[in-house]
């Protein structure tokens, strides 16, 4: 291609009259020579419109190649040199020069990585330069234009069509262009090809009255579309932490990058999650809620009042920070608030039931989505190509992860190779079960020792509650936090020590360790949930909620607890009427009396109670992780470094040596902190907030710790298996942590004396509320009749059906395609 | 990427990048390629180069680019796979080139390659999974088959710049 270029470049260029040795034009000139032959097929009297089509697309074409360069030289000396005719008005002319640099863009982008889009831009805004020239050279041109409209008038109706199915043809041909596995300059010149055809006949089509019409649609086709592409860069370079995930991809191998990749993905959810809790429920109380002070649950107890400031009870989230947008005991019962008559207990509710839709929505997507590139299972039929078409990551840039690499490989192709002599082998059946059932016992002792311990602590908490917390230390006011984040820490170690026993595929062994210590952290956590419960009922006599337990031992303790509620009420009123020096009204009509809100007795409040606990684990959690990686990671590889020298043996190889970075350990972490943020954000409107800011330092903090402190793994293992994996996971324990949220709206009446729903027996009464007041009557007759049951059990069991039926389509699939493998090799081998 | 392959250019040729080529050794030191086993054969497949030294112009070096992307479709990049492990061009991989295959993958050490037997093993394991007709060799549309089958390939056969 070159060689010609450069031939044919220099027999016309005696002809033109030469702006300057531009070597583009040498270049451009017999692109137009060929075009102008294909031209010549199509359509006899526009060659020279062909011409300066090629020529300019030449131009174009170079042009974006060279970027930055001589592309204004090449476009002015292109319509100079052409004397050729143009198309038929104005319009077109100006949709064309936008078209081929949005054609250029995507003749471009089929070459493109993302780096080049920003050099795209470049060239559109020289392209526009140009426009302004041109528009001189049109006058040159117009006087052809004329000539050329003539000769287009007979073309009949069949024709017509035939044209835009060919223009239709080739457009499909542009688009996907960039699927199709040939060169480069094969592709350009297809390219070229089927954009001037377009080009030529697009204008054709739109005739007489409609002509300019069409024009102006074709163009504003056009403008829509490289606005979006523009609009898809933007978001492209607005991902966040992209050059630190490559980085850390070029050392580590994609697996360790993909925990990143998820913890960005995680992030994105947050923000997401935290936009509605703020925007919809902090904000608006904040802004036009009553302020701080006015009212007794928005007011720091005069018990309290002392410390409230302090930054001890600021941290635990008591005194202040508990009286304030954080947590669910601030909000007020007022139907509607300030002068835009926000619904709030409404846009709480509503809120709370949104953010965990929301999630459920977005987790289940995914996973369609990693179902589809999964390619729909765990097929161990390629093993041994895969593992030799495939494990090359080639994202690895850096030599010392390449030998790691490398190492891996061949000990996979070793081990693979074994394994499958093995197999053929008998082994000692006997043995390997007895250990392996010995191992799952020992882990059951060890989920078992741990729930019990969480119970017991907490039990032990509570014992300090009811004697004042004054009296004791740091460690019993923390107790329960740093033993569940310990059992957190070294359980999981322990549970890799036992599956040493069990003598499995290691891709089996580390299924078996993520569902130990998921037993592990969904064990803890509801032991704690459970235990708060109880201890709930038990603190103080006032409190309502009755536990799962209670219910299912036909407690009465429920129905003293509203006695005691009761009691409460009756104790209230006395106080009050204590204020009227003794009497006690009864229908009394004396004015009320100005109190301090502070000094008004309070009614208990669980909710708080229990975001405040929730907002407490995050915390203690977040803290945790951050000190064991600087702990865990950071001095050790500190010790390793420079002790090294001073001690009897090889610290890097042997013992402490540089820690690897445990991808498993720190997922399940991620998504068990999820859980918890899902099951406390009811409760506390601040919990999302937290969790962004502690995702947030935890990105920077972790990837500077792996590539500080941690080598690359030995053996490197694939994170795509294991992506659904996560994913299902992550939709378990969402599922898992709706639950008891659920269970406290349907069931439970909330206090009487905080948050937004305080009087109602019900919190989901507020929509029953809103249906009555703020909609039509009809609404709230039509809403009536869908809830009702006999509408919903029918729906259910459609749901089933349809369930069980897909199921059953996707396995016929399955052993249809198995038959089509058999007969093709069996088919094969025949010949 | 315009930038970096003018990077590669001494530096007075840089005027002349778009028609310019980089030598094979130029472009081995990218960082990208530089641990990459398959890195000669790379070079030799996307080398528009009449003289046959493997070298890139801007061109090829887009279409490398393209290739190896994240917006590629796998029929792509697979076909390209194919035509990069296939060692002697002749459009098939037969035992030969998977031998070489099997050694780009183990390391140029003396001590990590595989033995013979192993190598002899692990390539009958391999043709009896992904050779569907039986005729010793995996053609395009055979490897197309396994590989598209595999959930790491895309992911894996990745370069961004």
């Amino acid at each position: 291609d070159a060689s010609d270029d450069n031939e044919e470049g220099s027999a016309v260029e005696n002809e033109e009259n030469a702006k300057g040795t531009d070597k583009g034009r040498k270049r451009a000139t017999p692109r137009t020579r060929r075009a102008h032959a294909r031209g010549r097929d199509r359509h006899g009297d526009e060659d020279d419109e062909d011409d300066e089509d090629g020529m300019r697309r030449a131009g174009h074409r170079r042009h974006r190649n060279r970027r930055r360069g001589r592309a204004a030289g090449n476009e002015a000396s292109d319509s100079d040199m052409e004397p050729a005719k143009v198309r038929k008005n104005q319009a077109n002319k100006k949709s064309k020069e936008d078209d081929e640099e949005d054609e250029d863009e995507k003749g471009g982008k089929s070459g493109k990585g993302k780096n080049e889009k920003k050099g795209d831009k470049k060239s559109d805004k020289k392209g526009k330069k140009e426009k302004a020239n041109k528009k001189k050279k049109d006058k040159k041109k117009s006087g052809s234009g004329s000539d050329s409209e003539s000769e287009e008038e007979p073309i009949t109706e069949e024709e017509l069509a035939k044209l835009k199915e060919e223009v239709e043809e080739k457009k499909k041909l542009i688009a996907t262009l960039r699927n199709k596995p040939w060169k480069m300059k094969k592709k350009l010149s297809v390219l070229k090809e089927a954009q001037l055809f377009v080009e030529k006949f697009e204008g054709a089509l739109g005739k007489g009255k409609g002509k300019k019409f069409y024009a102006y649609k074709v163009m504003m086709t056009k403008k829509w579309m490289k606005f979006q592409r523009d609009f898809e860069n933007f978001k492209t370079a607005c991902i966040p932490w992209e050059m630190k995930i490559k980085e850390i991809e070029s050392h580590f191998g994609s697996s360790v990058a993909s925990y990143f990749i998820f913890l960005r993905w995680m992030y994105g959810i947050n923000m997401i999650l935290f936009g509605l809790t703020f925007g919809l429920v902090m904000v608006p109380e904040a802004l036009m809620g009553k302020p701080y002070g006015s009212l007794p649950r928005k007011t720091v107890p005069r018990a309290e009042e002392a410390t409230a400031m302090n930054f001890a009870t600021l941290w635990d989230f008591s005194g202040f920070a508990q009286y304030s947008v954080l947590f669910y005991g601030y909000y007020n019962n007022q139907r509607t608030i300030g002068w835009l008559k926000f619904r709030m207990p409404l846009s709480y509710f509503l809120v709370g039931v949104g953010s965990i839709g929301y999630s459920f929505m977005i987790v289940t997507r995914t996973m369609a989505k990693n179902a589809n590139d999964d390619g729909g299972g765990d097929d161990t039929s390629f093993n041994f190509s895969w593992k030799m078409f495939t494990s090359w990551d080639y994202l690895i840039g850096n030599p010392e992860t390449a030998d790691n690499k490398f190492a891996s490989i061949t000990t996979s192709f070793k081990e693979a190779i074994v394994e499958e002599q093995e197999s053929r082998k008998e082994e000692n059946i006997h043995l390997t079960r007895f250990l392996r059932v010995l191992a799952n016992f020992l882990a059951l002792c060890t989920l078992a020792g741990s729930g019990y311990l969480i119970f017991f602590v907490v039990r032990r908490s509570q014992q300090f509650a009811l004697e004042g917390l004054e009296n004791y230390g740091w460690w019993e006011r923390n107790e329960v936090n740093t033993v569940m984040s310990l059992l957190g820490m070294f359980c999981p170690t322990l549970f890799d020590v036992i599956s040493s026993l069990e003598n499995y595929h290691p891709r089996i062994a580390l299924r078996w360790q993520l569902g130990r210590i998921f037993a592990l952290f969904l064990g803890n956590l509801y032991t704690f949930i459970i235990a708060l419960m109880d201890e709930i009922n038990l603190k103080a006599r006032y409190f309502l909620p009755f536990t799962i337990f209670d219910r299912l031992l036909g407690n009465t303790e429920a129905l003293q607890s509203l006695e005691e509620e009761k009691i409460v009420k009756y104790n209230m009123t006395i106080w009050e009427a204590s204020l009227y020096n003794g009497t006690v009204p009864e229908n009394s009509t004396a004015p009320p009396i100005q109190v301090d809100p502070a000094d008004v007795p309070r009614g208990p409040c669980w909710e708080t109670m229990v975001g405040q606990e929730f907002v407490r684990l995050t915390v203690s959690d977040m803290m945790t992780t951050y000190i064991t990686i600087l702990i865990g990671d950071f001095l050790r590889a500190v010790f390793v470094r420079f002790f090294n020298y001073c001690w009897c043996w090889d610290l890097e190889y042997g013992f402490p040596s540089y820690s690897e970075f445990d991808i498993s350990g720190n997922v399940l972490g991620l998504i068990f902190n999820q859980g918890m943020i899902w099951m406390g954000s009811f409760y506390a409107p601040c919990l999302p907030a937290i969790n962004v800011f502690r995702l947030h330092t935890s990105m920077y903090l972790q990837c500077w710790a792996v590539m500080c402190c941690n080598v690359p793994q030995e053996r490197v293992f694939k994170a795509s298996r294991s992506n659904n994996f996560y994913m299902a996971m992550l939709l378990f324990i969402l599922f898992l942590s709706t639950l008891p949220a659920v269970y406290t709206i349907v069931s439970i009446p909330p206090s009487f004396d905080c948050g937004p729903f305080s009087g109602k027996t019900r919190m989901f009464e507020v929509i029953s509320e809103t249906l009555e007041h703020d909609f039509p009557s009809w609404f709230g007759k039509v809403f009536g009749y869908a809830s009702n049951p006999g509408l919903i059990l029918p729906f259910i069991l459609l749901m089933v059906l349809s369930i069980y039926y897909l199921n059953a389509t996707s396995k016929s699939y399955k052993e249809a395609n198995l038959e089509l493998k058999k007969k093709l090799q069996s088919v094969r081998i025949e010949n | 990427a315009y930038k970096r392959f003018s990077e590669l250019l001494p530096k007075e040729e840089r005027e002349n990048a778009c028609s310019a080529r980089v030598p094979k050794s130029q472009i081995l030191t990218l960082p990208e390629l530089r641990a990459n086993p398959f890195r000669h054969r790379i070079c030799r497949l996307f080398s528009t180069s009449e003289t046959g030294d493997d070298s890139l112009s801007f061109e090829d070096f887009l279409d490398m680019l393209s290739v190896f992307s994240d917006s590629a479709t796998s029929d792509i990049k697979s076909y390209y796979a194919f035509r990069i492990f296939d060692f002697d061009n002749d459009g098939t991989l037969d035992r030969n080139d998977l031998e070489q295959l099997v050694n780009c993958l183990t390391g140029q050490g003396e001590e990590s390659g595989l033995s013979s037997a192993e190598m002899d093993q692990l390539i009958q394991n391999i043709l009896e999974e992904s050779d569907i007709d039986k005729d010793g060799t995996i053609n395009l549309a055979e490897f197309q088959h396994v590989v598209s089958r595999s959930p790491d390939f895309a992911s894996s056969f990745k370069i961004v710049l």
